[in-house]
């Protein structure tokens, strides 16, 4: 087995059409930036899903640990006063 | 079909909960909770060593299926009969490259590389669909594989974009999007034969369905009272549907299918049963399933041998492209 020798994983953002997010949408090996940007082609938008895409290493990727989820997230749950709805307006004014 | 990773798991049992600690039985009571709600599994959750192994199981060797599949239909590719069926085939070839692209990635996010995974297949560790086991003689058999391979697939595939596991539901989403071409494109072609064609390629379009029909039932693996892991795999919304379900399912579409085709099927027992409101079908031989799945297929020795031959011939081109980057980089950084 060759594992010494496979090549880096990188993760694949694609913004399906101009004026939206890129969303990810995956992971390839590629052995460089340029192969990994071509592979993105190939593998995600073989039928014009995309219209941009962004490759980054998967090692460079810093994220949250789901065991941290509720102390992260959960303070965020008892304030439903950060949303519009938590304010009961008379009908004449309630589109604002 | 691509789910019979499930089925033939004889030897290694299903989830014997060998807790060893409160705090790990309180971890399992968790994920059994999100389980039963319905909810997905991320790949850093934490999640039973059995649910791991048997997802990472079924994952990589739906991957061997998809790049395994791509050697029979390949194989016609050079000799499409118009430049139209060519495009067709190489787009239709190139998608199950995809598929198994995106399932491998899933795979790997339970903590294996690929090249372990590939490393399993070449050595014959790890098994891959049955159905690809079986020649592709005729042109005729691109169109059948198309119309019922894809279409056993698809069946297979559907109830599989809701598995509790996230990443490997996502990859069948994808996968399901795409999918459809493939029966499409398949039926098409063996329309065109029985309805324009001539009286031999009827016979060849009639002959290919012959060979293909029966192991297509066995991709949806063995009868229900012999799927000893089935019952664990719906606890774990890794499998939905049941064998027997989905197969029916496939034989009430195909019949209809292939009435439009002007085709049979090759099985006397073939009958409407007006009490089930389904098709009846013959008895299906399953010694001749395991005996493929056991390494003893028309093909088995060739499909492996091309892959581990492609995977011998191209180590000079990874070991090139990863020296050439490693080469940029520095030269980058200077
Ligand atoms: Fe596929
Ligand atoms: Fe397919």
């Amino acid at each position: 087995m060759t594992t010494n020798t496979e090549w880096p994983l990188w993760e694949v953002f694609v913004r399906t059409k101009a004026g939206l997010d890129h969303k990810h949408c995956g992971s390839l090996h590629a052995a460089d930036p340029k192969m990994a940007v071509q592979m993105a082609r190939d593998v995600y938008t073989r039928r014009q899903e995309g219209s941009s895409v962004w490759v980054v290493r998967s090692d460079q990727i810093v994220a949250s640990d789901p065991g941290d989820k509720d102390m992260l997230f959960d303070p965020a749950e008892d304030k439903v006063y950060r949303h519009p709805t938590f304010y009961k307006l008379p009908d004449s004014v309630d589109h604002m | 079909m691509y789910t019979q990773a499930m089925d033939t798991m004889r030897e290694e049992g299903g989830d014997k909960p060998a807790l060893r600690t409160a705090e790990e039985a309180q971890l399992q009571q968790r994920f059994d909770n999100r389980i039963d709600a319905g909810e997905f599994i991320e790949a850093k959750d934490w999640m039973p060593e059995n649910y791991r192994k048997t997802l990472l199981r079924q994952i990589s060797q739906h991957a061997h299926s998809e790049i395994v599949g791509m050697l029979p239909e390949g194989n016609w590719i050079t000799r499409a009969p118009t430049l139209k069926r060519k495009a067709i085939l190489l787009a239709k070839v190139q998608d199950e490259g995809g598929h198994g692209l995106y399932l491998y990635a899933a795979a790997e996010t339970l903590g294996t590389s690929r090249d372990q995974m590939l490393d399993a297949l070449h050595t014959g560790k790890a098994k891959y669909s049955s159905i690809f086991n079986y020649p592709t003689l005729t042109w005729a058999d691109v169109g059948a594989i198309g119309w019922l391979v894809d279409g056993a697939a698809i069946m297979n595939q559907v109830p599989i974009c809701r598995c509790s596991f996230a990443p490997y539901a996502r990859a069948m989403v994808r996968i399901c999007r795409e999918e459809s071409f493939h029966q499409r494109q398949g039926f098409d072609s063996l329309l065109v034969m029985m309805k324009q064609g001539t009286d031999a390629q009827r016979a060849m379009v009639q002959e290919a369905v012959n060979r293909w029909w029966w192991p297509c039932l066995m991709m949806f693996g063995p009868p229900d009272d012999q799927s000893p892991n089935s019952a664990q795999g719906m606890r774990w919304g890794i499998k939905r549907v049941s064998n027997d379900t989905l197969r029916q399912r496939f034989v009430d579409a195909a019949v209809q299918q292939a009435e439009v085709l002007g085709v049979s099927f090759p099985d006397p027992d073939l009958r409407w049963n007006e009490e089930t409101q389904h098709w009846d079908y013959g008895t299906i031989d399953w010694s001749e399933f395991w005996r493929v799945v056991g390494g003893d297929g028309p093909c088995n020795r060739e499909r492996l041998a091309a892959r581990v031959k492609a995977w011998e011939e191209g180590e000079w081109v990874r070991e090139a492209a990863l020296a050439h980057a490693r080469k940029s980089e520095l030269k980058e950084a200077a």
